[in-house]
Parts: structure tokens; sequence; C-alpha cells
């Protein structure tokens, strides 16, 4: 069963188009790679499935539910949540700190709960949580550093926590592997696969095709907008388009 | 060490406490006035703080605090209105206005939200020079008196400033309680990463309007609280001048934590009273202040605490953060 769909999918830029027509289906609980070459639209189609941009023409369905057009806040309560290509984070804040905005951001405005601290009980929770997930991830030892002193590694891996503590059913991961060394990649990709296996689909968008062909249930290839191929690893492997694509139709 | 810590912080607050009840007796009846805008000032600043919390800085915040003042004002001159309703009222007028004001403001961010927020203060202040009825022009309004309670007139400065100091404590709490709140937090964190709480899940547009209605709200009682001593009105009081006294406190004081822009009222205040002596050359002193204190103190005069604890070796320097 699919739990996202794209559907032809257009955007546009004032003359310029992005994308162009591209459709895909998205299986539940399964690590979907959407690759290319650089520029092919990949981090556009994350920001429309995330709500940053709006479709020119198509949509996105989402558990049988259209969302194109919402707000990415909106989309996010819906449970689709997105890390970022940079490495995005509270910087001031500490690791516990900015897992627990992951765990709080959905809950609703109280202003009187807040001010008179009727809200002990949700925030127990939150923070509960917050430890299930640090524990998870395995940075309950950094828990009190703040989030600018971590090392690159323990950055990416902080911006997966504050997404899982959100407990999203889709996580939308932009390039969470770039400039790794080769042990911080393999570290990265057993925590993918793990929170893959704790029911969460994924979608990822890398260059790393180490880590893409050892991931991935299926692929995506976009080239210049387009839809080049779709496929399993080893199917995309051996695609001559795609072999072109990448090597600029060297032979 | 925490519990020591937590007694040092509430055995130095009951000195401040203690400090501010009998202050006002040992001044000349000159500087008990003063004391009393310092007070309301205080508030003024507490609440820009709030607006300031999610990264854009408003230049509206002096008119809002004339939307609660005008509001005070008119209530008592046509209804007779007690003080104990022209407050809340007065904070409810100006924090109505931000409501109906953030629908097109918070469609902007950072410069063009600091013009737009000085348009639409302006167009709100013209509207009271333009009235003559109901707000007086620009020769406003006059006669708005405090109350009076049995044998207590408030028209002295010593009850008045204990009332003041009463409505502004309570108001900074409730400013200390929201801060330290989950909303505290999700404010902080829309001012380093709109785009990271967004994605996950934080509506940041209503973020924005509830700090600047809160904001409003609070600087509204402060509105009422100073008219209701100074007895007149008039559109000037909150012109761009006063706004951008309310920036310089906040700049001089620090805006890191809570503590900061309370000092650099407090502070700035003291100073420029000091130099009332100098006569015409008291501005240029006071802008000379300032642009030393910026260039060595950027980070503010709540910066200086700190740095003192480290060369005396006590403390290291931890940041004030939200609680975990």
């Amino acid at each position: 069963m699919s739990i996202l769909e794209v559907r032809k999918l257009t955007k546009q830029f004032g003359g310029l188009t992005a994308l162009n027509n591209i459709s895909f289906k998205v299986k539940e609980g399964e690590i979907h790679g959407l690759i290319g070459p650089n520029g092919a639209g990949k981090s556009t189609v994350f920001k429309n499935i995330a709500g940053f941009y709006t479709p020119t023409k198509g949509e996105i369905v989402y558990q049988g539910k259209k969302i194109s057009g919402n707000q990415p806040h909106i989309i996010a309560k819906m449970g689709i949540v997105r890390t970022f290509q940079e490495t995005t984070l509270f910087q001031e804040m500490t690791v516990f700190e900015n897992v627990l905005m992951g765990s709080l951001a959905k809950s609703d405005i109280n202003l009187f709960s807040a001010i008179l601290g009727l809200d002990k009980q949700q925030q127990k929770a939150a923070r509960e949580k917050v430890l299930e997930v640090l524990e998870f991830m395995g940075l309950t030892d950094r828990k009190n550093q703040l989030a600018s002193e971590l090392p690159l590694g323990s950055q990416r891996t902080l911006a997966i926590s504050i997404a899982l503590a959100s407990e999203p059913k889709l996580m939308l991961m932009d390039e969470p592997f770039a400039g790794m060394n080769m042990e911080e990649t393999n570290h990265m990709m057993d925590l993918t696969r793990k929170v893959q296996e704790s029911g969460i689909t994924i979608v990822l968008v890398e260059h790393d095709m180490k880590a893409v062909m050892g991931l991935c249930h299926f692929l995506t290839v976009l080239n210049f907008g387009h839809l080049l191929a779709e496929g399993t690893p080893e199917e995309i492997r051996h695609n001559e388009q795609v072999i072109e694509a990448y090597l600029g139709g060297a032979k | 060490m925490k519990i020591i810590i937590r007694l040092r912080k509430i055995i130095a607050l009951i000195i401040l406490l203690a400090g501010l009840i009998v202050l006002p007796h040992y001044l000349e009846f000159h500087y008990q006035d003063l004391l009393i805008f310092l007070i309301v000032n205080v508030l003024v600043v507490a609440s820009y703080r709030i607006v300031t919390l999610t990264g854009e800085w408003s230049l509206i915040h002096a008119v809002m605090m004339g939307v609660g003042a005008y509001t005070a004002a008119l209530l008592f001159k046509n209804y007779n209105a007690a003080m104990w309703f022209t407050l809340p009222l007065a904070g409810g007028a100006a924090a109505l206005t931000a409501a109906l004001l953030s629908f097109p403001l918070f469609r902007m961010t950072q410069f063009y939200f600091l013009i737009g927020s000085f348009a639409a203060g302006e167009a709100i202040r013209l509207t009271w020079m333009q009235f003559i009825f109901p707000f007086g022009g620009s020769g406003g309004l006059s006669g708005i008196e405090p109350p009076i309670i049995g044998s207590i007139d408030f028209m002295d400065p010593i009850p008045y400033y204990y009332l003041a100091l009463g409505v502004v404590l309570i108001c900074l709490f409730i400013l200390y309680r929201i801060e330290n709140s989950k909303i505290g937090m999700t404010l902080h964190a829309i001012h380093w990463k709109a785009p990271l709480a967004e994605s996950v899940g934080v509506d940041t547009w209503r973020y924005r309007a509830l700090a600047f209605i809160i904001g409003s709200f609070f600087v509204g009682i402060a509105g009422a609280l100073k008219i209701h001593y100074l007895g007149t009105i008039t559109p000037n009081q909150f012109g761009i001048g006063f706004m951008v006294f309310i920036l310089i406190w906040v700049i001089v004081g620090g805006y890191k934590t809570i503590y900061g822009p309370l000092i650099g009222v407090v502070v700035l205040t003291i100073f420029d009273e000091s130099v009332r002596g100098f006569g015409e050359l008291r501005p240029a002193i006071y802008g000379g202040v300032l642009i030393i204190s910026i260039l060595f103190l950027p980070l503010g005069l709540e910066s200086i605490y700190p740095k003192i604890l480290t060369w005396c070796g006590i403390g290291s320097n931890s940041s004030d953060g939200p609680p975990p």
C-alpha cells in the first residue's frame, strides 16, 4: 500500500520548469530513494511534499488525502516531517531542548496553562518521550551539550532525533550523508534502518551511492526535472539511461 | 548546589523587593515622580522583550502603549470608570488592536516588518491627531485622575508608586512565566530556525502573532498606569521618539536574557538624571555613552555580570537559557 503518491507534479519558477510531470508512489514502511544528478529537482520535490512550495500543477496525496497547497506546519501535524540539507538545528539550545522542541511543536498553544503551570503532565510526558528518543538514537550522554558544539555526525543524528520526536509517519531526509566519512556513513545507515524498522516510512534524497544502494528498497531517478527511471536498486544499477545521465554520456 | 543557587536567588529577590518598598521614602518629590515613570517603563521594555523573542523588532510598541493609554483616558473621561476597569480594558484594547494588525503585519518579516509596523503605528497615532472628537487632536486629553480609595489619595506619588509597583510586579511575573514556558521556548526556536520549527509542526504565524498580542496587552496596561498618574495624554508621547528610547534601553541593556532590558532601562534612566546638570550638553553626553556601550559591550550591560564573575573566579559564564 502506498502512503504517499506524487501525481503529475509540475513546478515552475517564472519561466523555468524545475519539475515536469513527475509521478511516483512511496510504499508504506519502505525506504524510498530519490536520486539524480545535481539540479535534477530532488530537493524541489521535497519542498513540494513538505508544503514549503505549492505545486504549479499536479497534486500530492498522502494516506488517500490531497495535501498539496497546505502550510508546512499543517503537513507536519499530519505526520510528514522533513530534515534539512544543511545541518539545521536550534544551535543555541541543548541537545535535550532541541528534541523537546520537536516533541512539543505539535501540541496546541494554551496561554493560561502555561502561566499557571497546569501543563505539568504534558511536560512530563514530553520529557520522557525525549529521553526515549535520545536513548534510541544514542545521544543520551550528549543531552546537556549545546547543539552547536556537537561534531558533524552527531548534529545529523540530532536533526533526525528532532524529527523523530514529533512522531512522524513519513520522514523526508535530505542528504543526511553529505560530507560524512566512512565510519559516520555506516553509523548513519544503521540509524536510518533502525528508524525504518520502528515503522516509519522514509524518503531519502542522497548522492552517496553506497548508502542509497545499501538502504533503499525502491528508487526514483530524476534528471533535469524529468522522471528518468524507477525500480529496485538492482534494476537502476543496470539501467542504461541512468548510467548515461550520471556519466554524462561518456562511454 | 541547586538548592543553594535557588536560595541565593530568593534572598536577592527579597532584598530587591525590600529596597523597592523603602526607596520612595528617601527620595525628593521630583524623584518620586521619576520613580513611577521608571517602574512603568520597566513594564514597557519587559513586554517589548516578548515581541522581540521571535527575532522581529517592531516599531509599533510605543503606539500600542498609547492605545492602552487612550482607552484608559476615554473610559475615565466618558464613563468615569474606575482604574480597576481601565487597566485590564486598556490591555485588552491594545491586544485586540495587535490581533487585528497581525493579519497584515505578519505577512512581512525582518526589515519589511520593521517598516510595516512603523507605518501602522503612525496611522494610529495620526488618527488621534486628526480626530478632535473623541481623541482631543494634537492637544490630547487632560484631567485623567488616579483613584481615591477611602482616605488614600493616589494622586500622591508614594501610594501611586506602590500601586504601580504591585501591578508591574504581577505583570512581570506573568511575562516571566510565559517566557519560561513551552510558549517562550517555541518563540526562541522560531527566532533561531523558523523553517525547522515549521517542519516539525510549529505554526510560526500564530506564535509571532501571539507574542505581539501578549506584548501589546502588557504595554497597554503600562500606558494606562502612566496616564492615570500623569493626568494628560497627547499623541506625541507615543511617537517614534519614545520608541527609539525603548530600543535604546533594550539594546544597551542586552536582549539575551530577561534581565537585560530591565537593567538597561534602570541604568540609563539613572544616568540620564545624573547628567541633568550639564544642560544643553546632556543629549550629547547621553549619545556618547550609547555609542561607547554599543562599541564595547555589544551584548549589553547584562554581559558585564558573568564577566565579573569569571574575573573573580567564582562562576563559569553559564548561559541563562530556558530551563530543560
